[in-house]
């Protein structure tokens, strides 16, 4: 058996290293170039919309308990709906992974001292910061248009659409600024002797988000601007009263927004890449399928966007294009699944919360994506589209994709980012939790959708209810579970074991420094020989 | 990346091209050609861009893996209107 380092020593004094951590003090992390205090200021931060729009998220399944009017308006709930998800989606899926976790990895994995540019970094985080003030102020009248910002309808309400969307606006400026700094970093700062082809999957799972975010951000920026320059100057682009065209915002807006989901899953494939064979102890089964599909899901993400827009007045040729293209965006998920599967075969595996994640990554994933085919039929979306059939779908991608492999990633490097290890007796129950939780509030939701119940509204018919209150109960546990993964965390910051440098006894670079490693990363650069995943069964 | 030789006449030649086709831009919009309008407002601007990145934004003098980064863009562009006006030209 592996050796167990979670019931080692508790620390003797408190005086261990504390490498980056060192220095102390507001300005210390405000103006830090330090690409690792950069990644935990926006790991804090998305974490905090995270709990805040789960906060929301727990009302709008309270209030769907009963059919009718209950708790608050119905104007309420669209609010309460628009808000959980652009802050989930725009405040946390999207940032989480790349800007907290890309951050603090993507320099030690590549055995680099910092990212390319440094002060661009910072600079990415405080206009994120910006714009996140800039959304608080919108809520003096909230968005209630969804977080889609549908046109002719955004273009019109009394909401104040044009702060949310002007907010929105740097937090993707903030997401281009990053996805550049990381490009030139994969590109010019790798260690001497890592070669393309030697570099973690992670890493080139990063690089294809970073492409997306680059060439993907701006589409959205200039569709906001556009939509701005309607509500304030009254130019007719999407409002047909003032000859505009409202499906031309959506062909924008999802230009943008169907790649932005492979921004959200390409980094959580690439955690799951690393966990996977170092729990397994084997080498990665199919190292360049899965890194040259990373690439292909962001080229091919770019030609689907219209599967969003079947039902919504699209021509019948679009339609059918777009169904077609759509099918081709399974095939390298789908590599890279069997290729997970085939590095666990036979191999010796251990369930450390980190892999336990990576595994429910897989499994709840495989149902999203799979669902996804589903919607990318043309005849099968008419019937869901609009229902929740859509609503589960996109959880079980986001949540159960996205969500999970951050869990996997933040259990993972806890020991490399705090020096103290997690509780693995807090860590299973609340992942036993989380993964019932999540499946009883959102596999119902497919029931619901199938059986024909609409997204988006406040009220319903009875029919649905006793589904909806399972749902609501699956909410709680899936709220349970999450909390006492915080309580895991917190008490691992202050009192949790001491974590040696290389607790999994995994290859990656950022393995080979200290824990927490110090400011420069490493002492001396690495040379690279190898690739990272020459694992050879389990020593003991 | 290699000298930049040729210095502030450059630039100042790019400027006056660049004025010269604003004015052009300007000077059609008063002609009536129907589509054409467009045509040729979208063939200036163009040029003017290439102007810009090649020479104000030293294109001209970069590498290889530079170029392809500053054209892959087009390619994404090209695919949003061709996707677009399969949608508008069938409706
Ligand atoms: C195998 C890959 C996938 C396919 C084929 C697919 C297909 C689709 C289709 C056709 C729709 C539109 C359904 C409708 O509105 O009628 C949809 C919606 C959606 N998908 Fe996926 N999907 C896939 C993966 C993902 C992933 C990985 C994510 C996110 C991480 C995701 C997030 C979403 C979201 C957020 C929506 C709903 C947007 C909205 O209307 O609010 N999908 N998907
Ligand atoms: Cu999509």
């Amino acid at each position: 058996m592996r050796e167990t380092t979670w019931n080692g020593e508790q620390p003797q004094n408190g005086r261990a290293s504390r490498g980056y951590l060192e220095a102390k003090g507001f300005w210390a992390w405000a103006y830090t170039l330090d690409h690792k205090r950069i990644g935990v200021m926006y790991l804090y931060t998305t974490l905090f919309f995270f709990l805040a729009g789960g906060v929301f998220a727990l009302l709008i399944r309270i209030k769907l308990m009963f059919p009718g009017q209950h708790l608050f308006t119905n104007q309420t709930y669209n609010v309460l709906f628009t808000m959980h998800g652009a802050l989930m989606i725009f405040l946390f899926v999207i940032p989480a992974i790349p800007s907290g976790l890309g951050n603090f990895f993507i320099p030690l994995h590549i055995g680099a001292r910092d990212v390319a540019f440094p002060r661009i970094n910072l600079m990415s985080y405080w206009v994120f910061v910006a714009g996140i003030v800039v959304i608080l102020f919108s809520l003096v009248r909230p968005m209630d248009t969804g977080w889609t910002f549908y046109t002719p309808y955004s273009a019109r309400t009394a909401a104040d659409v044009t702060t949310l969307s002007f907010g929105i606006f740097l937090i993707g400026m903030s997401s281009i600024l990053t996805g550049l700094n990381f490009l030139v970093t994969i590109h010019k700062l790798r260690a001497p002797g890592m070669t393309w082809h030697r570099m973690p999957l992670f890493i080139w799972s990063m690089y294809a988000t970073s492409i997306i975010q680059v060439l993907a951000t701006p589409v959205v920026g200039i569709t906001f601007l556009l939509l701005a320059m309607e509500r304030v100057l009254g130019v007719g682009f999407f409002d047909p009263a003032k000859g505009g065209d409202p499906i031309l915002f959506q062909h924008f807006f999802w230009f943008y927004s169907h790649p932005v989901v492979y921004v959200m899953i390409l980094p959580a494939m690439g955690i799951i890449s690393e966990i996977v064979p170092a729990f397994s102890r084997k080498p990665i089964f199919g190292y360049k399928a899965i890194a040259y599909s990373s690439l292909a899901i962001a080229v091919f993400g770019f030609f689907v966007w219209g599967h969003h827009m079947f039902v919504t007045g699209m021509s019948g040729t679009a339609a059918i294009l777009f169904s077609l293209l759509t099918y081709s965006v399974a095939i390298p998920t789908a590599i890279k699944v069997f290729n997970w599967i085939a590095t666990m075969y036979r191999g010796s595996i251990t369930f450390e919360s980190p892999m336990l994640y990576a595994l429910t990554f897989i499994f709840l994933f495989v149902i999203g994506g799979l669902t996804g085919m589903y919607l990318g039929a043309l005849g099968a979306d008419i019937h869901v589209h609009d229902t929740y059939f859509i609503v589960a779908h996109f959880h079980y991608t986001m949540v159960g994709g996205t969500v999970m492999g951050l869990l996997a990633g933040l259990h993972y490097w806890f020991p490399k980012m705090t020096g103290r290890m997690l509780s693995e007796k807090m860590g299973r129950p609340a992942w036993l939790l989380i993964f019932i939780g999540f499946n009883v509030t959102f596999f119902t939701q497919f029931i619901l959708g199938f059986e024909g119940m609409p997204r988006r509204y406040a009220e319903y018919p009875a029919q649905y209810q006793a589904l909806n209150i399972l749902s609501t109960v699956g909410s709680w546990i899936l709220a349970t579970g999450i909390l006492i993964m915080f309580a895991n965390f917190v008490r691992g910051l202050f009192r949790g074991a001491l974590a040696p440098p290389n607790p999994w006894k995994a290859l990656s670079l950022e393995w080979e420094t200290g824990s927490p490693p110090p400011t420069e990363n490493f002492e001396e650069i690495p040379t690279v020989a190898d690739w990272p995943y020459g694992y050879a069964g389990r020593q003991t | 990346m290699k000298e930049h030789d040729s210095g502030i006449r450059t630039y100042i030649v790019v400027w006056g091209a660049l004025v010269v086709l604003t004015v052009v831009t300007v000077a059609v919009s008063y002609v009536h050609l129907g589509m054409l309008n467009v045509v040729v407002a979208l063939l200036v601007a163009s040029v003017k861009a290439s102007l810009v990145a090649l020479f104000f934004m030293h294109l001209r003098y970069e590498n290889r893996l530079v170029w392809g980064f500053a054209l892959t863009p087009l390619f994404f562009l090209v695919l949003i209107v061709v996707g677009t006006l399969s949608d508008t030209l069938f409706r």
